[in-house]
């Protein structure tokens, strides 16, 4: 299996304090790889990190087998990113917001590329709202609509359906899921719903303290620390380091 | 009336002023630049003769030199901050976008809304004031040149600090221009400053911009050799800001603050 994501002996701190603590690891291409630990773990840092958007203080980050800190425009016009925390502008509409980024991207046929991936995360009627018009869900898969516009070979989502409604966040992850399958993209996630990690990621990496903690299919740490779902799982790992 | 409301609301701004240069600056530094600039002008006024002296051109020709080399530093450093406002900057550099790409963004975009202002202040000085800002001829040039890299490399100084400092920094983006208008001879000869500030005048691009402008309406001549250093001195600076510029972004990047800056 060949790695989309490789980083070695990854550390990053801020003055005394180490974020990110001689962290390897791996992430498969054509698979949902979940990036899980408590709030202060390191996955912010680490995905901001793979972004080009944080420093390491040292260590390698690969991405498609190349070097980010030689490679950085490269690497990043194959990937996206997307979070609720971080927003579009809101004094645009959302056909504006898409084009400027389509453009970022170096986007082929932006219009074509824009209403075909409008009809598929369901957001053709709000192309000439005001993004700042919009609802958490709307904005949601708007967001992911950015996100998909450069046909991504890898995707990095942190929380993506952090604050939908239960019916929103299981559409959203269903769209994920085909898409995913359609496009063979990889995709690192995070999320603190683990029941949502159960149902879409095919491998997940537990860190805390910056350390990588445990890895494998969700299948094969509940079956290893004896719980019954990875709720239980995450909540013995977090406590054992407190 | 609750008196402790009362005293808990103005107490809460207060605790503002403690930590915040911007406000201290309101109180303490923009009442002294005011100063600084009409005091200099009327005792300029009061020494010379205005016999001969055409001053509602050079009026006129100071505020609009003025107006450029403000509205384009205010300019770039506003587009910066559209994108700190609207919580953008992580969109934008997660994408492949290099930070020279976004410099010359920038550029452009007040580059564009200068070539408005100056159809704008055009059109009302000539209409108003019979006032023509192309008056200077050839020399609108190099002038306007000078002006815009100066003002360009005042802009990146104040966007690497907000990169730096976050926010708390803007007001720096709407004032930071007028700290150089009382030393760069605007409305008066670098004559009537003080001797001992007449260094940091030449230190100025803009000075060489102001005195020429004077030179030209009174005389009908310039001296070449002080556009030319002119223009040297603000290309100098640009360079060394936006080698500062690229140097704040690496260490903002080493402390994680890019990400802090849009949340």
């Amino acid at each position: 299996m060949t790695n989309v994501i490789e980083t070695k002996n990854l550390v990053k701190k801020f003055g005394d304090f180490c974020a990110v603590d001689d962290l390897t690891l791996n992430i498969e291409e054509g698979k949902i790889t979940a990036l899980l630990g408590p709030n202060g773990a390191g996955k912010t840092t680490t995905i901001q990190m793979m972004l080009d958007i944080i420093t390491p203080t040292s260590g390698e980050i690969n991405i498609f087998g190349l070097s980010l800190h030689k490679h950085r425009e490269e690497i990043l016009a194959q990937m996206n990113f997307s979070s609720p925390y971080v927003q579009l502008p809101t004094n645009l509409t959302v056909m504006e917001n898409l084009k400027t980024f389509a453009r970022l991207y170096g986007v082929k046929n932006i219009k074509q590329r824009i209403e075909e991936l409008a009809d598929y995360f369901e957001i053709r009627n709000l192309l000439n709202k005001m993004t700042a018009s919009l609802s958490t869900g709307q904005l949601t898969r708007v967001n992911l609509t950015k996100a998909f516009l450069n046909d991504p070979k890898l995707l990095l989502l942190d929380e993506a359906t952090a604050s939908l409604d239960p019916d929103i966040a299981d559409k959203t992850r269903k769209v994920l899921k085909r898409i995913q399958k359609e496009k063979k993209v990889s995709i690192l996630y995070t999320s603190h719903n683990m029941q949502e990690i159960e149902e879409l990621c095919d491998k997940v990496i537990f860190i805390n303290n910056g350390k990588l903690r445990e890895e494998g299919t969700p299948e094969e740490l509940i079956k290893k620390f004896g719980h019954k779902d990875l709720n239980d799982v995450f909540l013995q790992i977090a406590r054992e380091d407190d | 009336m609750n008196y402790g409301r009362i005293k808990a609301l103005v107490i809460r701004h207060l605790y503002l002023y403690q930590r915040s240069v911007p406000r201290l600056m309101d109180i303490f530094f923009w009442p002294v630049v005011d100063i600084l600039t009409w005091g200099f002008l009327t005792v300029y006024l009061q020494k010379v003769s205005l016999n001969g002296l055409n001053i509602a051109s050079i009026l006129l020709g100071a505020i609009t030199f003025w107006l450029i080399i403000q509205m384009f530093q205010q300019a770039a450093a506003v587009t910066f901050l559209e994108d700190v406002w609207e919580k953008n900057f992580l969109n934008i550099f997660v994408a492949p976008v290099k930070v020279s790409e976004f410099l010359t963004a920038t550029a452009i975009l007040a580059l564009i809304r200068i070539i408005l202002v100056m159809i704008v202040i055009s059109v009302v000085s000539l209409v108003l004031y019979q006032y023509s800002i192309f008056s200077t001829g050839i020399y609108f040039i190099p002038f306007i040149i000078i002006l815009m890299l100066f003002a360009f490399a005042i802009a990146l100084f104040n966007m690497a600090i907000i990169l730096r400092y976050g926010t708390s920094a803007q007001t720096l983006a709407f004032g930071l221009i007028f700290i150089f208008q009382p030393f760069s001879a605007v409305f008066y000869p670098v004559s009537a400053l003080p001797a001992i500030v007449h260094p940091i005048s030449y230190l100025l691009p803009s000075t060489y911009v102001f005195e020429g402008m004077r030179q030209l309406v009174n005389f009908g001549t310039i001296s070449s050799t002080d556009i030319i250093y002119g223009l040297i001195l603000a290309i100098c600076y640009v360079v060394l800001m936006i080698i500062f510029f690229f140097k704040m972004f690496a260490k903002v990047r080493v402390q994680g603050r890019l990400l802090k800056m849009d949340s």
